[in-house]
């Protein structure tokens, strides 16, 4: 029983981290005032450059670098469409959307000899756990604690990330830019130079995100790996009212529903459902979530409009 | 901050080629130059905005800019703070010509501008937003990921509304704070970054009677301690009060610059519009009829769920103006949604139009019932900004059958002659039926819905502020259109904050504090200090009353 919860819990860390690095990825973007529902793509991208270079190379922390730096290149292309041209927010995400997955399957064939699913890493290359064989093996704090870096650097970030934009002069004017860029503007604040600070770094994190995933939940790339995480990131900054802290614990019950799922999908836990009917848990809490919270009243107030100077 | 001003500069102005008629009266201040915009002109595409213009403006010295709604002021104001550039002309701070690229040039040359629309963050506090853009750091290290140093913040700011006198609670939310307070923190902030010349684009436009007191107060005390003052307005009477120089635009042209306390409205009236204008529109005595609206005992909650008005009884009759006045936030807003059926009214209240009940009925039941409205907000409630004149000339009659067809086809052509007709009779200016709604100025905008409502014949017309933000022409022009309303035997019920607009037009007059009727009057049996008390609370025994909404 109490193992059980453990590997829940455990279970949860794991599954919530590439969606924390993700949202807090797209805290930033949104608290400038850039929509990014482009987050799949760059997730997409950064699991597939991460799994690649993983491989090749054999250092995970190259890895996470080179995904975070190839999703920062779609973010690119998002900042200068939504922010330089004024384009729909929208609408240049979901070309992200389709432009990363895209472009991962395409490279991935070319690098794996025409299959869409890349080699696995192998695990002494993955990232690593720092905390194996702290606690005793499958005990109770093992099991919990027992994790990939990635997972305590996700929270190590969510706490940098709040102390960034709440208590330093770029996060103030980051947030003045979010809600009112005019303001900004008219105090001689660049609305446009906060606000490609924001989406790259919000890209970045997206590609360490998808990266996190190949590099430590699994250990290759393949085209299902991200299905659907990205958007359920941009649903826990909206469940988390726009804050660093918010979204991750709106991350860690959208990865908790996930262990839930993997939990009783287990055989010998002997619960009789289609193991179908449970992957869709996660997805139908998202919209049960966004339905309950109805209403933008967190939002930054000038999210996805873009801003033009005279 | 800078505290110095730069003395030596004065020295070198060409006091000729000021168009002020002297120097300012006031003894104790120097009459050294701080603004001179000489020539200024200023073309968008083929549209002239400001046709060699120039102004001086002395240390220490209100100066008025006084022409109606698209005169050009702001504009001038706008290359002043950089934000535009001058197509021609120079511009000369302390004497020293400069080139204004951007505000953060007018900034660092001392020149704050507080605009019309504030540009204030609401969820940030008073202090983030005065500090925003040169805030203060820990350590005083100078990098984007710096901490914030908000004690020092605070600090300076009570240091600068000590200074300033004006009082104010540098951690307040801006979403917490009145209009007026609100005003204070854009002041404030101008402060904060050493300005020595304010410009101040139409301050009264959106403060309640006892805040534009206020407003007057804190400029006067401004100006004593020598900073330059700008009014971009339309308002006379407010010139009268604050400026000591008034320069008049009318389209884009110089007309004159005037010493304000030895003219009178009329003059400032005449110059700016360029004809007589009559601020008192003539009336004949009313023969008021039979009640068209009575209200009873009507109980109306605002949005945080408290009774806004609580208990109101009133009867408008056909062939009157009643005019309810009180400060902003004493129920009004509520009363008038409750009235066209916008806001739920509360159990035991009645609303009767012609003795047929309308209480919570929908907007469009109460539309039928031939009330017409002309509402507070014009660019939120009373049109769409981006339909065009003709669309929204037709927003609640485009299913009448001269409009569209059975199956709810629109025929456009009986929708565009109707609106040419109305463009034509009300004199909407462009007199173009596709012009967007958002592209017409105040007054014009205002005359969509006028010809809109009136055009509907209704027994009763309310009209929420019709004047506001309007300027002297076009407000004539709403009164007019008020009380041909009523001698043609309509009710019409006017809400206003303006004291001057119900004791001009009004025919009876009612003060609403607290959400309850304190008095009523007959408009030739009261004077503004009975009805200011009233207003205020005075009378009825209660406290204070605050503007907050």
């Amino acid at each position: 029983m109490f193992s059980d919860i453990a590997l829940i819990l455990g279970t949860t860390l794991m599954y919530s981290t590439p969606l924390i690095f993700t949202a807090l990825g797209g805290v930033i973007s949104e608290k400038s005032g850039v929509v990014n529902i482009g987050l799949e793509g760059m997730m997409t991208i950064g699991a597939f450059i991460g799994a690649t270079v993983g491989y090749f190379t054999g250092n995970p922390w190259i890895a996470l670098l080179a995904a975070g730096s190839a999703a920062m290149v779609l973010a690119l292309f998002h900042a200068i469409a939504s922010i330089h041209f004024a384009a729909d927010q929208v609408i240049s995400g979901m070309a992200i959307n389709f432009l990363g997955p895209g472009i991962s399957i395409f490279l991935c064939r070319i690098f794996f000899d025409g299959t869409t699913m890349s080699l696995s890493i192998p695990l002494d290359q993955k990232i690593p756990r720092p905390l194996n064989g702290f606690f005793a093996q499958n005990s109770f704090f093992d099991l919990i604690f027992n994790q990939y870096a990635t997972v305590y650097l996700a929270f190590v970030l969510m706490a940098i990330i709040w102390f960034v934009l709440y208590k330093t002069r770029l996060g103030l004017r980051m947030q003045a830019v979010g809600e009112h860029p005019k303001a900004a503007d008219s105090l001689g604040i660049s609305v446009y130079k906060i606000r490609y600070i924001a989406v790259l770094c919000s890209g970045f994190l997206a590609g360490i995100g998808g990266a996190s995933m190949a590099l430590s939940v699994v250990s290759n790339f393949r085209p299902t790996l991200i299905s659907g995480q990205g958007f359920i990131a941009l649903a826990a900054i909206i469940f988390g009212k726009w804050k660093p802290q918010g979204a991750t614990l709106a991350c860690l019950l959208f990865g908790g529903a996930q262990a839930f799922v993997i939990f009783l999908g287990n055989p010998q836990v002997g619960v009789n459902i289609s193991s179908q009917l449970l992957a869709m848990i996660p997805y139908i809490l998202t919209i049960l979530i966004l339905m309950g919270f109805v209403g933008r009243t967190n939002a930054p107030a000038a999210v996805g409009v873009p801003f033009e100077k005279h | 901050m800078k505290e110095k001003e730069n003395k030596d500069q004065h020295q070198n102005q060409n006091k000729n080629s000021s168009p002020n008629p002297g120097p300012n009266q006031n003894s104790t201040q120097k009459s050294q130059v701080t603004v001179e915009m000489k020539n200024i002109t200023k073309v968008f595409g083929n549209f002239v905005a400001n046709d060699n213009i120039s102004i001086t403006v002395h240390k220490g010295e209100v100066h008025a800019l006084l022409g109606e709604n698209g005169a050009g002021k702001s504009t001038l104001m706008n290359l002043l703070y950089g934000i535009y550039q001058p197509t021609h002309g120079e511009i000369f701070i302390n004497g020293q010509r400069v080139d204004l690229d951007n505000p953060s040039v007018a900034i660092g040359l001392g020149i704050g501008m507080v605009h019309q629309h504030f540009m204030l963050v609401p969820i940030f506090t008073v202090a983030e937003n005065i500090v925003l853009g040169q805030e203060p750091l820990l350590h005083n290290l100078n990098m984007s990921l710096a901490p914030l140093d908000m004690k020092k913040a605070i600090e300076s700011v009570e240091d600068i509304s000590k200074k300033f006198g004006l009082t104010i609670n540098p951690l307040t939310k801006i979403q917490d704070l009145t209009v007026g307070q609100q005003q204070r923190v854009e002041i404030l902030k101008m402060l904060y970054r050493g300005a020595e010349i304010l410009i101040l684009d139409e301050p009264t436009a959106v403060l309640t009677p006892q805040e534009i007191t206020e407003l007057a107060k804190i400029i006067k005390n401004l100006s004593a301690q020598g900073k330059s003052i700008i009014i971009i307005t339309h308002k006379l009477k407010e010139i009268k009060e604050m400026a000591d120089y008034c320069t008049v635009i009318r389209r884009g042209k110089y007309i004159d610059t005037l010493h304000v306390p030895s003219c009178t409205e009329q003059d400032l009236a005449q110059k700016m519009v360029g004809r007589d204008v009559i601020l008192k529109v003539p009336k004949k005595d009313a023969t008021s009829g039979r009640p068209i609206l009575k209200i009873e005992n009507l109980k109306v909650k605002d949005n945080r769920g408290l009774l806004a008005v609580n208990g109101f009884n009133l009867e408008v009759c056909s062939g009157e103006i009643l005019g309810l006045i009180g400060v902003d936030g004493n129920g009004q807003s509520e009363l008038v949604e409750a009235i066209t059926g916008l806001r739920k009214v509360e159990s035991g209240g009645q609303v009767y139009i012609n003795g047929a009940p309308i209480t919570n009925k929908t907007p469009r039941e109460v539309f039928l019932h031939k009330i017409a409205t002309i509402p507070e907000d014009r660019q939120k409630h009373g049109l769409v900004l981006d339909f065009s004149i003709e669309e929204n000339m037709i927003l609640q009659t485009h299913g009448d059958p001269s409009f569209s067809s059975k199956i709810g086809m629109l025929n456009h052509k009986s929708i565009t002659d109707f609106a040419n007709k109305l463009i034509s009779k009300f004199d909407i200016r462009p007199a173009n039926h596709l012009a967007l709604a958002r592209n017409l100025s105040g007054g014009n905008q205002q005359k969509i819905i006028i010809a809109r409502e009136i055009t509907h014949n209704p027994d009763l017309l309310i009209a929420v502020q019709p004047t506001r933000g309007l300027d002297v022409g076009a407000i004539e022009y709403v009164h007019r259109s008020l009380i041909e309303q009523r001698d043609n035997g309509k009710a019409v019920f006017l809400v206003s904050l303006e004291l001057d607009e119900v004791l001009n037009v009004a025919d009876r007059i009612a003060v609403i504090y607290h959400g309850q009727i304190v008095a009523i009057f007959k408009a030739d049996q009261t004077d503004e200090n009975q009805i200011g008390v009233l207003m205020g609370g005075g009378g009825s025994g209660g406290g204070a009353s605050g503007g907050k909404r």
